[in-house]
C-alpha cells in the first residue's frame, strides 16, 4: 500500500535527512520525501497498517530533524 | 511570506541594528572590551540561537556534520579569538541567505501550484427536476449526471448527453485551440467549459479521471530523483565531513610544525583561517540548487503539456541520441480515410463496404472505425454471431450464418480465397464472404502536417538517429520514412515485434546511451515501458498510455518532442552551470583561505552569495522557452 502525507521541514538537506529516517522504520518498504512539493510517500510491508507506523515515522523523523513535521 | 519567514526577517532587522549600535559604540567608547564581548552575544544569540541549536542536536543525534555544525563551529571560534563582529556577521548573512532560499523555494511551489491549478473543487450534481447541487467531486458516483455551465471546470470525465460547447483544453495541453463537444463526446476533466451549457453522464470515479491522475503524476515527479540528485546527496555526506577534519589539521598541523622549527606558532591566524575554510565549505548552495533547477524544469514542461514523471527521466531525455518512433498516431495522423473501393464483377461498393463494416463493427481498430465511418449508415450489429480478431491479419467474422473474412493479403492466403493483389499504397482490406472474393478497399492514414518539421527541429535538438516502427507493410512504412525524414524503419511488425525490436537497440547501443520511445500507447504500452524513456502522445484520455509512459504529451503535437528535449538540455545546462560553479568558487575560495588571503568577509561571499546566484540561476528553469 501506498500514501502520500504532507511534510513541512526547512531544507532540502533536511528532507533528505527525514527520507534516511522513514526507511529505517519497521512496515515501510520504501519513503521518499520531496522538498519542492513537500510531500512524503510512503510504500507499506505488507500486514502493517500505515496508522501504526506513521507515528514511529514521525517519531524517528524528529529524531534527525527536530522541528520537521508531517500530517497525518 | 510565511510566519516563521517573517520571524526570520525580523530577527535580521533586529540583529542589524544591534550590530550596527555595537560598532558605533565600541569606536566611540573605551569601555572594556570584555564588555563588548559580552554585549556582542545578544545578536550573536537573537541571530543564532536556532541554528546553535540544530547543531547540538545533531551531535547528540550522532549526525554531526552538517551545515549548522560548520555554521556553528566556525562562529563560536571567530568569537572566541575575538573577531567578533565577523562572527555575528557570518551568522547573519547566513540567516538572509537561508531566508533568500526558503522564499525562492516558496515561490517556485506556488507558480508550479498556479501552473497545475486544474483541480476542481466541486461538482454540479443534477437531480431529475432539473435542480442541481454542488458537492465534492469525490461524492459522485460513476453514471451520475452532472451539469457544466461556461466557464466552470469539468471536473470528472464524462459523455455529454445534452447541450454543446466550445472546451478549452489549454490547462493540460497547452493548445490554445478549443475543441468543439456536442452529445456523445467524451470531455475530459481539467478542461474548461467556455460557452456552452453541458450535461454529462460520469464514466469515470474523480479520483480516476484524467485530472486526478495528471495531478498525481506532477505531485509525485519530484520523488524519483535525478542522479545529479543524487550525486549531491552523497557528495555532501562525504564533502562536509573531509571539510572538517581539513580545517581541523589547517588548525593544527602548521602550528604545530612552527613550534618543531622553533618559530611563533601563530595558532590564532591558524585557526581564524582554518575557520574562514569552514564557512566557505558549507554546501548549500548545491544541495539547494539543483532539486529547484529540476523542479522548475519539471513544472515549466507541465504548462507546456509536457508531464515528466521524474528528474531522472528529465536527464536522460537530455542525453538521448536515439528516438525511436511509432508510426500511427504518432509520426501520422491516425485516422484512416477509405479511398476506393474496388468490387469484383457480381458486386457493388456498396456491398463491399456494408460486409466489411458490419464485420468490423465490434472492432476499434483504426481501420474498423474508418470503414464504419465510410458506411455511415446504422450498422445492423445483430447480424454479427460470432467475432474474433486475428493480430495481423483482420477479422474473422460470421454474419448471416455466412463465414466473413475482412484483412489483408495474410488473413486471404491463410483462407485460400482466390482474391487478386493490389499494388497500392496504404492499407489494403480485402473482403471475402463464404469463400468468394468480394473486392478490396484502400485505406489511407495521413502524416501530419508538422511532422517533417518536427524530425528536422527533433536532430537540431540532438538526435542522432531516428528509428520508424510499424504494424503495417513495406510500402507504406518506406512511403511514410521518405516523406517525413526518417533514418531507418521496420515494417510489418506485430506489437511483440515491436517489443523486440526496442529490446535489439537497447542492446546494441551503448552503455550510456540513452533511447526514446514515442508512441500513442496503442499497442505499445509494452515498448513504451521497456525504452529508457517512454514518451506517450495525446495521451488525452488514454490511461494505459499514461501509466506506461515516462513522460507523457497531452496531446498529439510532434513539435512538443523537441521542445522536451530542449527543455530538459536547459534543465540540465544549468544544473552543470550550478554544480561547476559554485565548487569551483569554493575550491578556489578554500585554496586562498589556507594560505591567509580569503578572510571571513571573502568566506561569506563563497557561501551565501554564491548559494543566492546559483538559486537565481536554477529559478531560469522555469521561465518558458519561446
Amino acid at each position: 500500500m501506498k500514501k502520500t502525507y504532507e511534510v513541512d521541514v526547512d531544507c532540502a538537506n533536511c528532507a533528505q535527512k527525514m527520507e534516511d529516517a522513514a526507511n529505517t522504520v519497521e512496515g515501510v518498504k520504501k519513503a521518499s520525501v520531496s522538498f519542492m512539493t513537500l510531500k512524503m510517500k510512503v510504500e507499506f510491508e505488507e500486514g502493517y497498517e500505515p496508522e501504526n507506523v506513521m507515528p514511529e515515522v514521525l517519531k524517528a523523523c524528529q529524531k534527525v530533524e527536530s522541528d520537521c513535521s508531517i500530517k497525518l | 511570506m510565511t510566519n516563521k519567514q517573517r520571524q526570520t526577517l525580523y530577527r535580521i532587522l533586529a540583529t542589524a541594528i544591534l550590530l550596527v549600535v555595537l560598532v558605533i559604540l565600541e569606536r566611540s567608547t573605551n569601555w572594556n572590551p570584555f564588555v563588548f564581548r559580552i554585549l556582542f552575544l545578544v545578536p550573536y544569540l537573537l541571530i543564532g540561537h536556532d541554528i546553535l541549536h540544530k547543531a547540538w542536536k545533531g551531535i547528540l543525534n550522532k549526525q554531526v556534520f552538517d551545515e549548522n555544525f560548520l555554521m556553528s563551529i566556525a562562529t563560536i571560534g571567530a568569537m572566541l579569538l575575538g573577531e567578533t563582529v565577523e562572527g555575528v556577521a557570518v551568522m547573519w548573512f547566513y540567516q538572509i541567505g537561508e531566508l533568500f532560499q526558503s522564499i525562492a523555494v516558496g515561490k517556485s511551489r506556488k507558480n508550479i501550484a498556479a501552473l497545475m491549478d486544474i483541480r476542481p473543487d466541486y461538482a454540479n450534481r443534477l437531480f431529475e427536476d432539473g435542480h442541481f447541487e454542488s458537492v465534492d467531486p469525490d461524492e459522485i458516483e460513476i453514471g451520475t449526471l452532472i451539469l457544466i455551465q461556461p466557464g466552470e471546470k469539468i471536473p470528472i470525465d464524462g459523455i455529454v448527453v445534452e447541450g454543446s460547447s466550445t472546451i478549452d483544453t489549454a490547462a493540460l495541453t497547452g493548445e490554445g485551440k478549443p475543441q468543439y463537444a456536442t452529445v456523445g463526446d467524451t470531455v475530459i476533466s481539467g478542461c474548461v467549459n467556455q460557452d456552452g451549457l453541458l450535461k454529462v453522464k460520469t464514466t469515470k470515479q474523480f479520483e480516476d479521471s484524467t485530472v486526478a491522475k495528471v495531478l498525481d503524476l506532477v505531485e509525485n515527479s519530484s520523488m524519483k530523483k535525478a542522479k545529479a540528485e543524487n550525486f549531491i546527496t552523497k557528495f555532501a555526506r562525504y564533502y562536509t565531513p573531509i571539510v572538517c577534519y581539513s580545517a581541523l589539521a589547517l588548525a593544527i598541523i602548521p602550528p604545530l610544525v612552527s613550534l618543531l622549527l622553533k618559530t611563533d606558532p601563530k595558532w590564532s591566524q591558524w585557526i581564524i583561517r582554518a575557520l574562514t575554510f569552514l564557512v566557505i565549505s558549507c554546501p548549500c548552495a548545491l544541495v539547494v540548487s539543483i532539486p529547484l533547477s529540476f523542479f522548475g524544469g519539471i513544472g515549466g514542461a507541465s504548462k507546456k503539456g509536457i508531464l515528466v514523471k521524474g528528474s531522472n527521466y528529465l536527464e536522460a531525455l537530455a542525453d538521448a541520441k536515439t528516438l525511436v518512433l511509432d508510426k500511427t498516431g504518432t509520426l501520422t495522423k491516425g485516422v484512416f480515410k477509405v479511398t476506393e473501393i474496388q468490387p469484383t464483377k457480381n458486386h457493388t461498393k456498396e456491398e463491399v463496404l456494408e460486409v466489411a463494416a458490419i464485420a468490423e463493427s465490434y472492432s476499434n481498430h483504426p481501420v474498423a472505425k474508418s470503414l464504419k465511418e465510410a458506411y455511415g449508415k446504422e450498422l445492423q450489429r445483430e447480424l454479427v454471431e460470432e467475432e474474433k480478431e486475428i493480430a495481423g491479419q483482420g477479422i474473422q467474422a460470421t454474419i448471416n450464418g455466412k463465414e466473413v473474412l475482412v484483412g489483408n493479403e495474410k488473413l486471404m492466403e491463410a483462407n485460400q480465397i482466390a482474391y487478386q493483389k493490389e499494388n497500392h499504397v496504404g492499407t489494403i482490406v480485402y473482403v471475402a464472404r463464404d469463400k468468394e472474393y468480394l473486392g478490396s478497399i484502400f485505406i489511407n492514414d495521413v502524416i501530419k502536417e508538422n511532422a517533417k518539421d518536427a524530425l528536422v527541429e527533433i536532430q537540431h535538438a540532438g538526435i542522432q538517429k531516428t528509428i520508424m516502427l510499424s504494424g503495417d507493410n513495406e510500402s507504406i512504412a518506406k512511403d511514410v520514412a521518405t516523406k517525413v525524414g526518417i533514418h531507418e524503419y521496420h515494417a510489418g511488425l506485430l506489437p511483440a515485434d515491436k517489443v523486440e525490436h526496442m529490446e535489439r537497440i537497447l542492446s546494441e547501443k551503448e552503455k550510456n546511451e540513452i533511447v526514446c520511445f514515442v508512441g500513442d500507447g496503442i499497442n505499445d504500452a509494452p515498448v513504451l515501458s521497456r525504452a529508457d524513456v517512454g514518451i506517450a502522445m495525446g495521451a488525452l484520455g488514454s490511461d494505459a498510455a499514461i501509466e506506461a509512459a515516462d513522460i507523457v504529451l497531452m496531446d498529439d503535437d510532434l513539435g512538443k518532442i523537441p521542445m522536451a528535449i530542449r527543455i530538459a538540455k536547459k534543465c540540465l545546462r544549468i544544473v552543470k552551470e550550478n554544480v561547476v560553479f559554485a565548487i569551483g568558487v569554493k575550491v578556489a575560495c578554500l585554496i586562498l583561505s589556507a594560505f591567509g588571503i580569503a578572510n571571513m568577509w571573502w568566506a561569506i561571499f563563497a557561501d551565501v552569495g554564491v548559494m543566492v546566484l546559483a538559486v537565481l540561476n536554477a529559478t531560469r528553469t522555469m521561465i518558458n522557452l519561446q
